[in-house]
């Protein structure tokens, strides 16, 4: 999917995580503490700032271009609020607010702001009107999904450091969105990795004197999961280049098309892999847990593959004329 | 990590156009089509339609004039193939000539071949099937046992073809038969060729087979020492197996793998406006639609680059079944049969029949399933 700088950046990201991140560092994550390390690591990267516009300090990539980066975050359990960063990063440049360092996270207002407890800013969308609060004004009450990631509420008492409003083409719906976009590569990458520690497990572990995989049923149901994950990351891709395209507001469609998808493969693709790594899979030690159960969490944000359901259905209902027409009349036609 | 990759790609330049094009060219046909046609797809067969597509240039759209084409692009061609579905076009008289049998001659016929059939192909004249399975080779195809021996100015013909789609309609097949024997201890691979074989040559006998709708869609065709020219041979003798397979990206990943009833949810959505119980599931069959789309598309430009896709093409067919096949099961989800309005319900029931032929055609779920397995190193 990825080439040129974007595959670059990925790779780098991978590596940076391959190196500082382990399962340890997802066990000490899920138990409260900051990935220290890791987070040094990819910080040092520069990447938070990869859809800030060049003119506004950042690197001016499109959201197409960040996808393989979203998915080896994904890969690795995202232990570091990478992801976020980036996002955040973009609606404050975007409402013409300069990101400051640091980790950095967003979320709708009233909604619970991820890694929130560990963030030293926090962007609150209400509608178009972004504001940056520093993390430690806010009252904040902890929650987390069933990732054990950080999920922490924040009540808003004191004056944000900053206020702007979006453009027209991020919209009144940027966080949501944006989490989507986010969530739906993130999901295409913890799917690869469950799918590789599957394979893996079905190409080693013996049954009836040969490896499980050599069973066509077994056989089958990865080549299922395989496809799933495939279509999750063509999805997102293609849905991160509607929103280059058009604008963040306007790739609604497209974005939601994608995380139903996402949605709908993560479910599947947990079950399988748990069904070939069986009891195995099921313990606290083997590292597969870490992937299913953020890919059971992050279908749940960014909206459901159900509200994302609806309103695709909603949408193509009230459209006149055929869906096909619908369908096609997205389609980008570069300018002659 | 697996080798699936699919590269994304903007529709190619004036495709707007061309779309705009072919739907006027469609809506003028369109009326005389009966929900059974519509729902029957690329499995309906209508010579007089193949005709004015080909007289449009859109049957071996991608092929050099010379030979009756209009050298479009493979993005291009897979515009009007989308269309075409879309409206539920009884395109099957020229399907199989497009899709497979006419890039094959193209590739490695000769060039007497070439200007016999290409024209023929594109003008709507010559439609081909495609001789593959036989009574005892399904899925393992390799074991078949239809021969083709040398003899003096050509090839005798004998054994037996099953499940030919449209065989009692076509003009010409390309079959892949035995032309020498299997190696011992070698691959069963080894020894096929593709031959032309004219349907209307002394010692072929057609079979139509009813299938379970009712209708004579398929057959059973009889080789009889039939007598083909030295000519009848495509590409390297011998060299049948690897031919056929290297046809498979282009037959697998096309938007016949997951548009086979579109029509069906298109007259869902257009029964069901205002229905708020049912637009979730109507949204997921949209949602699963474009995704699949964007893979689908994905793997078109890839062939336009000369890649050979063949993995990710089966992967394409997979889900494209599933999801094709499923849509009259969803739209009973969200609407009884009985209160479905007259022409979705006759869709809904001729579907109903034929979907589970989408898992098998072109290689069945278990097969592209293995094809998916052996990339993950599994086999």
């Amino acid at each position: 999917m990825a080439c040129g700088i974007a595959a670059e950046l990925a790779e780098q990201v991978a590596r940076a995580l391959a190196d500082a991140a382990g399962t340890e560092t997802l066990r000490a994550v899920e138990d409260g503490a900051f990935p220290e390390a890791a987070w040094t690591a990819l910080d040092g990267l520069g990447l938070a700032g990869a859809l800030v516009p060049e003119d506004a300090g950042g690197a001016g990539l499109g959201f197409q271009d960040i996808v393989p980066v979203l998915e080896a975050l994904g890969r690795a359990g995202a232990p570091v609020p990478l992801a976020e960063g980036i996002g955040a990063s973009a609606l404050l440049a975007a409402a013409g607010i300069a990101p400051p360092g640091g980790v950095l996270s967003f979320a709708a207002a009233g909604a619970p702001v991820p890694w929130g407890r560990h963030a030293a800013h926090v962007v609150l969308l209400e509608g178009a009107r972004v504001a940056l609060h520093e993390a430690a004004s806010l009252r904040w009450t902890q929650g987390g999904n069933i990732g054990r990631e950080a999920r922490d509420t924040p009540l808003v008492t004191a004056p944000p450091l900053a206020e702007g409003s979006l453009p027209n083409a991020w919209g009144a719906e940027a966080a949501l969105l944006l989490a989507a976009l986010i969530r739906s590569a993130q999901i295409a990458g913890a799917m690869q990795a469950a799918l590789a520690l599957a394979v893996d497990h079905a190409n080693t572990r013996k049954q009836f004197g040969r490896p499980i995989g050599r069973f066509q049923a077994v056989q089958q149901q990865l080549a299922v999961f395989a496809a799933e994950a495939s279509a999750v990351s063509v999805a997102a891709a293609a849905a991160a280049r509607a929103a280059d395209a058009r604008g963040l507001a306007a790739a609604a469609f497209e974005i939601g098309c994608a995380k139903v998808t996402a949605g709908e493969a993560a479910a599947k693709g947990a079950a399988i892999a748990h069904q070939v790594l069986a009891a195995m899979g099921i313990t606290e030690e083997h590292g597969l847990h870490h992937l299913t159960r953020r890919l059971w969490s992050w279908r749940e944000e960014g909206g459901t593959e159900r509200f994302w359901a609806q309103r695709i259905g909603a949408m193509v209902q009230s459209t006149p004329g055929p869906l096909w027409h619908f369908i096609t009349s997205r389609d980008e036609e570069p300018a002659a | 990590m697996t080798g699936l990759r699919f590269d994304l790609r903007d529709p190619p330049p004036g495709a707007a156009a061309l779309r705009a094009e072919v739907r006027a060219f469609l809506a003028e046909h369109a009326p005389r089509w009966s929900p059974e046609v519509r729902a029957r797809s690329w499995m309906g067969f209508d010579r007089d339609f193949t005709r004015a597509v080909g007289a449009k240039g859109w049957i071996g759209m991608c092929w050099p004039r010379e030979y009756g084409g209009t050298e479009r692009s493979f993005l291009e061609r897979n515009i009007v193939l989308e269309e075409m579905l879309a409206a539920g076009a009884p395109v099957g008289a020229h399907w199989i000539g497009d899709r497979q049998s006419g890039p094959l001659i193209l590739r490695l016929g000769t060039e007497a071949q070439r200007r016999k059939f290409l024209p023929r192909i594109a003008s709507g004249e010559y439609a081909f099937c495609i001789g593959l399975s036989e009574p005892d080779s399904g899925s393992d195809l390799a074991s078949l046992r239809t021969r083709a021996d040398k003899v003096d100015g050509g090839w005798r013909l004998n054994g037996r073809k099953i499940w030919t789609t449209f065989g009692h309609l076509c003009d010409w097949m390309i079959a892949l038969v035995r032309t020498s024997p299997a190696p011992e201890g070698g691959s069963k691979h080894q020894g096929l060729s593709q031959v032309l074989v004219d349907l209307r040559a002394p010692g072929v006998t057609i079979r139509p087979i009813r299938d379970l709708v009712g209708e004579k869609g398929f057959n059973e065709i009889t080789f009889d020492d039939v007598l083909l020219p030295e000519d009848a041979l495509v590409g390297q003798e011998g060299a049948g197996w690897a031919q056929a397979t290297s046809e498979l990206a282009f037959e697998r990943s096309g938007p016949d793998r997951y548009m086979s009833a579109h029509p069906l949810l298109e007259a869902g959505i257009e029964a069901l406006r205002g229905d708020g119980a049912a637009a979730g599931t109507l949204g997921r069959q949209v949602a699963r639609l474009w995704t699949l789309r964007a893979m689908s598309t994905a793997v078109a430009g890839m062939l336009q680059e000369g890649e050979d896709p063949i993995r990710q093409a089966a992967l394409v067919k997979d889900l494209g079944n599933d999801f094709e096949q499923a849509l009259p099961e969803r739209m009973r989800d969200v609407m009884d049969t009985d209160a479905m309005p007259e022409e979705m319900r006759r869709m809904h029931a001729y579907l109903t029949q034929i979907v589970p032929t989408f898992s098998l055609r072109g290689g069945t779920r278990e097969i592209m399933r293995g094809i998916i397995a052996r990339e993950l190193g599994l086999r």
